[in-house]
């Protein structure tokens, strides 16, 4: 028994040790918004200019406003379209459904470099203009499987009986997708739109070959900065979207905690049933 | 068609058949045209290039030809291929041997505390994975804050290289793959039946073998597809070699992304990407006969 305690505890100081490898360059990151030093290499001293110049800078908030715009675009797209692909080949086995599905597959097994190259030749020679559109194209083709995935298997663990009860007590296919169907596969749109949306987010490879010359996106941005040392602006922005983000998960995990506590006390009730 | 709407039906479903039939070709459509369009036409469009001629000033002429391919075996690239296979095969080896232990941690805790270590885990890539890899280098650089400490301590006398350098770009990668890695290991041992290893442990067998007999067989589809996660978009992350190499180690995704850039070479980046993409096919090829799942390369 003293063994294993042992081993326990071993287990929890390695996740910690990894927990903090994967913290201390976060930690780096919002101290270094802090600096004073432009080229943001080594620390010089301490200050706050970064965020006050943040506020006032249009150019980094337009880029923001464009990543944000593609990655809203983009789960938009991938969200429906992959949701209407897993609920249509749901039961599809023919060669061409396989062809279709397992394609689907291709931009999570291939480098993101291939399909970037892929899809930049494309639109080269069938002379449809980079840009915006075209960087949204893109992102949704890598996002499409995860939302593909996700619906996927919460339709598969789904109980076929109650799609048939709907239909057999009169309720045609299009009542039944939008008040059985979607429904039960919320959770699955719901995490594969995240998915989509956190990814294209921090899109690097395919935006900046699908990108025209008037276009640039935060990781763009930052790319581009990278040689001569990145600006502690965008320490100071990525800090930003960081709080906010750690925000939204505290928000998520109270609001999930109290469900928690009122299903537990709903649960001690009698039942009015 | 008008035959089956013939045969007698069951009462309360009119005309079945061929309304069903129509939902489903309607919820199929804007996914097929997604993907022939913009997966299967830019595929092909990319085999196809990889057989045509450089024409001057990265123009294109339509004779085929294989010396797009025949130029990969030139000795030039042998390094960059070594150099990707290097700094990939490094970054798959670690990143399982790290992650393994922590998806078991994961797959341990209660379901609460594994979701939020996992969402723990994503946490820092979701932000922006370039500005927190950037990190990286105000922690390694020769004046940076680890070579700092270590000389403030007494402990070096010189300044560690640690930038700049293959130790550099896989710490980078494994900080990168390692949160994408964790899930599906963590989902194929949170599978596994507890009763099986007491049953291993009930027969007589220490805690090596019955990890080495019983566990591993059984959560090897979830490190298969680690493996895939990690080693497939490592060799394409040119940016990561970039930011932490310095540009003077080049690897697969930094060629490719050359032809397209500065070298205005299509076919042979074109030629580069599909033996890449078959590389990877066989990979894929191999892990789904292995009985692994491609659904689990996602999630």
């Amino acid at each position: 028994m003293k063994k294993k305690k042992i081993i326990n505890g071993l287990h929890k100081t390695y996740v910690l040790l990894l927990f903090l490898f994967f913290y201390a360059p976060v930690a780096v990151m919002i101290l270094f918004s802090f600096n004073t030093s432009k080229a943001n290499v080594v620390w010089q001293g301490f200050t706050t200019k970064w965020y006050l110049k943040l506020m006032g800078d249009s150019e980094l908030w337009g880029i923001f406003g464009t990543t944000v715009l593609i990655a809203v675009l983009t789960t938009i797209f991938a969200s429906v379209v992959g949701t209407m692909g897993a609920i249509g080949y749901k039961k599809s086995k023919g060669k061409l459904a396989k062809l279709i599905t397992n394609s689907t597959y291709f931009p999570i097994v291939i480098p993101e470099i291939v399909l970037a190259v892929a899809l930049f030749m494309i639109f080269n020679t069938s002379g449809f203009s980079l840009g915006i559109p075209a960087i949204v194209i893109g992102n949704t083709t890598i996002c499409l499987p995860y939302v593909y995935i996700t619906v996927k298997s919460r339709l598969v663990g789904m109980e076929p009986s109650i799609e048939e009860a709907s239909l057999d007590l009169g309720a045609d296919r299009i009542y039944t997708l939008f008040h059985i169907t979607i429904p039960q596969i919320m959770p699955g749109i719901v995490s594969g739109a995240f998915m989509a949306f956190s990814l294209s987010l921090d899109e690097l490879i395919i935006t900046s070959f699908l990108a025209d010359a008037g276009t640039t996106t935060l990781p763009m941005k930052v790319y581009s900065m990278m040689k001569k040392g990145i600006s502690p602006e965008i320490n100071a922005l990525a800090t930003v979207i960081f709080t906010v983000s750690i925000l939204c998960v505290v928000i998520y995990l109270a609001v999930d905690g109290i469900r928690t506590i009122k299903a537990v006390k709903a649960r001690k009730k009698p039942r009015d049933l | 068609m008008k035959k089956s709407e013939e045969k007698p039906r069951p009462k309360g479903r009119p005309k079945k058949t061929r309304r069903e039939r129509m939902t489903t070709l309607i919820m199929q459509a804007p996914m097929t045209i997604w993907a022939a369009l913009f997966i299967i036409a830019p595929f092909c469009l990319l085999a196809f290039m990889s057989f045509m001629t450089k024409g001057p000033l990265g123009s294109i002429q339509y004779t085929p030809t294989l010396d797009n391919y025949k130029e990969i075996l030139n000795p030039v690239y042998a390094d960059v291929i070594k150099q990707s296979l290097v700094v990939a095969g490094w970054t798959t080896t670690l990143t399982i041997l790290m992650g393994y232990p922590l998806a078991g941690f994961i797959a341990k805790v209660k379901s609460k505390t594994s979701s939020l270590l996992t969402i723990l885990l994503m946490l820092p890539l979701w932000v922006s994975g370039l500005v927190v890899l950037y990190s990286f280098v105000i922690l390694l650089n020769n004046s940076g804050i680890i070579n700092t400490i270590l000389m403030k301590l007494h402990l070096l006398k010189e300044p560690l290289a640690l930038l700049y350098n293959n130790f550099a770009i896989v710490v980078g990668m494994i900080y990168m793959f390692l949160p994408f890695a964790v899930l599906p290991m963590y989902s194929s041992i949170e599978k596994l039946d507890p009763g099986l290893i007491e049953a291993s442990k009930d027969l007589g067998a220490g805690p090596v073998k019955t990890f080495c007999k019983v566990t591993l067989p059984l959560t090897s589809p979830g490190v298969f597809a680690a493996i895939i996660l990690t080693f497939i978009p490592c060799i394409g992350y040119y940016m990561v070699t970039d930011m932490l190499g310095g540009g003077t180690s080049l690897m697969i995704g930094n060629l490719i992304y050359r032809q397209f850039t500065i070298s205005r070479n299509w076919p042979f980046g074109a030629a580069l990407s599909v033996v890449l993409a078959v590389i990877i096919f066989l990979m894929v090829f191999i892990y789904t006969k292995l009985g692994g799942d491609l659904d689990d390369l996602g999630a």
